[in-house]
């Protein structure tokens, strides 16, 4: 009975679980990238045990991938020795962590899984429980295979109406974090539901659980249904339905698509969102589409449609990362990496790509940036006195064909 | 009994070990550096047993666990705040740095003023004022983590299933 978190917690333990509980649950899976396996190790050699089970374990690389410095290099170094001589088989460098994880299986209705990565909070758009936690967390997972919860309380977003033409799940979620705020939902299972989210499909619904965080969300979460039943079961994954029952939410928010606008977040902060109209003609420097958020097929898709024939300024670094290889390929069979490339967009091998600020497309000083990314905070790209400006994944598209910040209701 | 340190609202993990001395894990050399750009004098005069008071969100900002480590080496008894940031809390319970919330005692202290806390029972005594102020005490299970010296320590002893025995 509850909430979708609690009803997840409720089935893990056999018994009615409710929000302010602290639960003491198996971990189905623990994940770590590049970036926080080596602390995770260090952790877990502090308490002085072994593995309790590596096959729960998933190593991704993906966040300066390939190696960029000697330092990012060692370090990975060492992660491939843990790797070699602990025998863990699920390891991957094949794109984005979030993503891989959701293509092969990893996340299914009803798991709890911690990741050593802020947007762990993106698994819960299947069903299933998911959130980042610090090193020493990874260690007591990898050492015992359970992990401490408090059970959250939930706000509730219900979500009714349709997208106009040029508007898309990334407008409506930044319109929600401007609403709530960055800190609005500290602590707080954001589970969305309603009619625009039962249409959406399961990549949209990726888009809104992936940016719970940026709330202070402790995760997102979204019931399943068809379209959760019917991705799992045509890649032969298991699926059981996991809904709310008479739920009891703290809050609930009401937002309708039906006059939504695309929307921007500016620089520093993801909920300084304004349409964007607002900022139309304002020049920038970068252009990338990508990541855990916007770096899927559909997403892909949305900018290869409207670079079809264009010539893009070489002025402008523009930038296109599959968020992985199953993406890639799909992108390369559909002729899309065609028309980027001849577009004179530069395409990168799937991973996070100038998400962090270390590689492909670091931006300068004065640079501004316009990303499908989830964060705009100072730096995150490179230089701290750049600037990062968050959008859907049409909107730059129609920033990149311009080299100025345009709606994307004009070039469509 | 021990003093009060008082900081405002958003207090990030940067400004508690900012980013160059995140190089060391060594508890002592990260406390060394503790509020160092913010509050200079904070590492030196801190005493074992003092607190610090903050606002809201106090520990946004990075998952690093060496701004926990960093305070908890300092000496500070337990953090005060209206909220803090969710990695920031589970991070500071894993280490055994006992953490508390109140909407109360921010707006009631002053810095370097002495408070007397009894964690289990989540009571706050201000002694200049006599005032008595309640927080949610630690259930059971948490304290046991923070008994500990943290949740690597208790693995050392004991097994994960423990924390729930009597509960
Ligand atoms: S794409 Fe960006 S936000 Fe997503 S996991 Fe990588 S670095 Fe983090």
């Amino acid at each position: 009975m509850g909430t979708v978190a609690e009803e997840i917690f409720s089935k893990k333990l056999s018994r009615d679980v409710s929000a302010g509980e602290i639960v003491l649950v198996d971990i189905d899976v623990t994940m770590s990238h590049d970036n926080t396996t080596p602390l995770a190790i260090k952790a877990l050699r502090n308490t002085g045990r072994p593995l309790f089970d590596k096959n729960r374990i998933v190593i991704i690389f993906d966040h300066v991938q390939p190696p960029a410095s000697v330092e990012s290099a060692t370090l990975q170094k060492e992660v491939l020795e843990f790797i070699k001589k602990e025998g863990i088989k699920n390891f991957f460098r094949e794109g984005i962590c979030h993503q891989v994880l959701v293509e092969r299986g990893f996340v299914t209705p009803g798991r709890v899984i911690i990741g050593g990565d802020s947007h762990t909070c993106t698994y819960g758009a299947l069903g299933a429980f998911g959130t980042g936690v610090g090193s020493t967390d990874i260690g007591v997972s990898y050492a015992t295979g359970k992990n401490w919860f408090r059970v959250p309380e939930t706000f509730y977003f219900d979500v009714n109406g349709s997208f106009s033409k040029g508007v898309y799940p990334k407008d409506l979620i930044l319109k929600i974090i401007g609403k709530v705020g960055a800190r609005g939902a500290t602590y707080k299972a954001c589970e969305f539901g309603g009619k625009t989210i039962e249409d959406m499909s399961l990549g949209d619904r990726l888009t809104l659980t992936n940016m719970a965080i940026e709330m202070g969300g402790k995760t997102g979460l979204i019931k399943t249904d068809k379209v959760t039943e019917n991705y799992l079961k045509s890649r032969g994954y298991p699926y059981q339905e996991i809904v709310p029952k008479d739920p009891n939410y703290e809050k609930v928010f009401e937002f309708d698509v039906d006059d939504l606008t695309p929307q921007l977040a500016v620089s520093p902060r993801v909920d300084n969102v304004y349409p964007v109209e607002k900022y139309a003609g304002t020049e920038v420097d970068e252009v990338f589409i990508g990541t855990c958020t916007n770096g899927r097929i559909d997403d892909l898709e949305i900018a290869a449609r409207m670079f079809k024939g264009k010539k893009l300024s070489p002025l402008l670094k523009t930038i296109i990362v599959p968020a992985s290889n199953e993406v890639y390929f799909q992108a390369m069979n559909r002729g899309y990496i065609k028309i980027f490339m001849d577009a004179g967009a530069m395409v990168c091998n799937p991973g996070c790509g100038p998400c962090i600020g270390r590689h492909q497309g670091v931006i300068a000083p004065g640079d501004r940036a316009l990303t499908t990314m989830n964060r705009n905070f100072i730096g995150r790209m490179g230089s701290d006195k750049g600037e990062i400006i968050i959008a859907s994944p049409a909107t730059a598209a129609a920033t990149a064909l311009t080299g100025k910040i345009t709606d994307p209701r004009e070039v469509m | 009994m021990g003093k009060i340190f008082r900081f405002g609202d958003d207090v990030n993990t940067d400004e508690i070990i900012p980013g160059r001395y995140n190089v060391t894990t060594d508890p002592k050399a990260l406390a060394e550096h503790c509020f160092f750009e913010v509050r200079p004098d904070f590492s030196k005069t801190v005493k074992t047993g003092d607190f610090i008071v903050a606002g809201e969100n106090f520990g946004c900002g990075s998952s690093r666990e060496h701004a926990p480590i960093a305070i908890k080496a300092s000496g500070v008894k337990a953090v005060i705040a209206k909220s803090f940031a969710r990695i920031f809390y589970r991070n500071c319970i894993n280490i055994g740095l006992p953490i508390m919330i109140s909407d109360e005692l921010y707006d009631l202290v002053q810095d370097g003023e002495e408070i007397e806390v009894n964690l289990k029972e989540g009571r706050i005594n201000i002694l200049k004022t006599g005032k008595d102020i309640r927080s949610q005490g630690f259930p059971e299970f948490i304290l046991k983590i923070i008994d500990a010296g943290g949740i690597v320590n208790f693995l050392k002893n004991h097994d994960i299933g423990e924390l729930e025995d009597g509960i």
